[in-house]
């Protein structure tokens, strides 16, 4: 791994001493270079939105549809599959595009780019979801259903404060690299127009014509956006152990 | 002077079937409890002595027979499982505390949100039962870090902040280190004395000797012996009980 990252920065500085590679176009010194990075960087704000509400709405979207799939009437349970591996088979940017383009003529509600983007990311992931709350909650034991019916709690109540505390510690690093997946997946979301990182990169390259400097700038991007989530995930794993400690 | 109402048994079990697929659990099982009645019930692993307490409150389901708690038929209904189960508590060889919570907060819990008492009552509450447990000074740790015989305290204590009439015990010491067994089973003994209806399933036999009224051997679903302690111990009429007794008494 570090091997791989040495080799990787030795090419890449090898290559901006020959004249393949035009940092000019990002040079924070110059006039034009500042403000094609702070073009780029515009994306960001964008990017943050559009995931973090996506990922909102698709852990609640999950939960609900996960549940039924816990159910004893098959009816429901069979709602959860259908949900699950119909969504599941949908390409993200398949269903971004029909979304887009094609939910307005079915509803005949014209939908803007953003809320589209959300809408397609949100329903991508929610069978995801779906399939790790199920998993999370299964594995906490039945003792614990048990001692709720034995103090007379409802199953609401019996979610809310005995079995979802537990699972969600459980399922915490499954939803961290959801969380990552999403910021990842955010980009397709340019193809129909969203500005964020990735569209504020092609639209730079159009002008200026320097992919390799300005694509490598948006790898950063998102590098160090998914550095700092993986590390804030991690963060609060030990803060959670931490309480069951003391 | 006894009422009518005291005289309605607190259990009362006739012809009760259970089956797990193909396998009968309980077979014709016939058996009354009465009001501030303490039962034992031992028998081999397999016997049939869990399915039994957990049929009571419905953690298991009957296929026939019935089964009455204080009066009320427990059929398929919701409102006749709910009303047993705020009347019956229940203590699991596992303890199952829930181990995200506090000593307390697991106290607290049942009374605050099945029985809509305020967090000042629930605690004043819990914390009355935790004393009776005799541990109240571990009111805010949380479950792991107390020992396997506080953990069972604090589930009795727990069963008993939704002020039962009744408390069914599932092989409450058998996950226990023998050193914390005892302190449990005083617990135990205290409750039995404060005219508390019982049903336990417990190998423990000084226990038994001590607090119940009756005995029950169980053996493949059935009972086999149903006797006052002293017939049980000293003049047990079936071979199987005299067997099992043999050897759960020899060392």
């Amino acid at each position: 791994m570090r091997l791989a990252f040495v080799v990787l920065a030795v090419s890449l500085l090898a290559g901006c001493a020959s004249d393949n590679w035009g940092w000019y176009v990002v040079d924070p010194t110059t006039t034009s270079g500042a403000s094609n990075l702070k073009f780029l960087l515009s994306g960001l704000g964008n990017t943050v939105l559009l995931t973090v509400t996506a990922i909102s709405i698709s852990v609640v979207v999950g939960l609900l549809v996960a549940l039924p799939g816990l159910s004893q009437r098959a009816g429901l349970r069979r709602f959860n599959r259908v949900y699950v591996e119909l969504v599941r088979a949908v390409p993200i940017l398949v269903l971004i595009l029909w979304v887009y383009y094609g939910l307005p003529q079915v509803t005949g509600l014209s939908i803007n780019v953003f809320w589209a983007g959300v809408i397609a990311l949100a329903l991508s992931d929610s069978a995801f979801q779906a399939e790790i709350f199920r998993a999370g909650i299964q594995s906490i034991s039945r003792g614990q259903y048990e001692a709720a019916q034995s103090i007379s709690l409802n199953y609401r109540d019996t979610m809310r404060y005995i079995i979802l505390p537990q699972a969600i510690k459980r399922i915490l690093p499954a939803l961290g690299n959801q969380l990552v997946y999403m910021l990842k997946m955010s980009s397709l979301v340019s193809v129909i127009g969203m500005q964020e990182l990735t569209r504020k990169a092609n639209e730079l390259v159009v002008s200026e014509y320097r992919p390799l400097e300005i694509y490598t700038v948006l790898v950063l991007e998102y590098l160090v956006l998914i550095l700092l989530v993986s590390a804030g995930v991690r963060w609060l794993e030990r803060r959670l152990q931490a309480d069951e400690r003391n | 002077m006894q009422n009518a109402a005291d005289l309605t048994p607190a259990i009362e079990i006739s012809g009760l079937n259970t089956f797990f697929g193909d396998f009968q659990a309980l077979a014709d099982v016939n058996l009354r409890v009465a009001k501030g009645e303490k039962m034992v019930v031992c028998g081999p692993s397999g016997s049939g002595k869990s399915t039994l307490i957990r049929c009571i409150n419905r953690l298991e389901t009957h296929q026939s027979g019935t089964l009455k708690v204080d009066g009320v038929t427990l059929d398929d209904g919701r409102a006749a499982r709910d009303a047993i189960r705020s009347n019956v508590g229940m203590v699991f060889q596992q303890f199952n505390l829930f181990p995200h919570l506090s000593v307390l907060d697991n106290l607290t819990l049942g009374p605050r949100r099945a029985r809509g008492m305020t967090s000042e009552d629930a605690t004043s509450l819990a914390m009355h039962y935790l004393e009776r447990v005799r541990i109240p000074e571990q009111a805010d740790k949380f479950p792991r870090q107390l020992s396997g015989g506080q953990q069972q305290r604090v589930a009795i204590a727990r069963s008993l902040c939704m002020e039962p009439q009744i408390m069914l015990f599932d092989e409450p010491t058998s996950a226990l280190d023998p050193e914390m067994i005892s302190e449990v089973l005083d617990v135990m003994v205290e409750l039995a004395e404060s005219g508390m209806t019982m049903v336990c399933v417990t190998h423990e036999m000084g226990f038994a000797r001590k607090v119940a009224d009756t005995m029950v051997f169980m053996d493949h679903g059935r009972v086999v012996e149903h006797a006052p302690p002293d017939t049980f111990f000293n003049n047990p009429a079936s071979e199987r009980c005299r067997d099992f007794l043999n050897q759960i008494l020899s060392h």
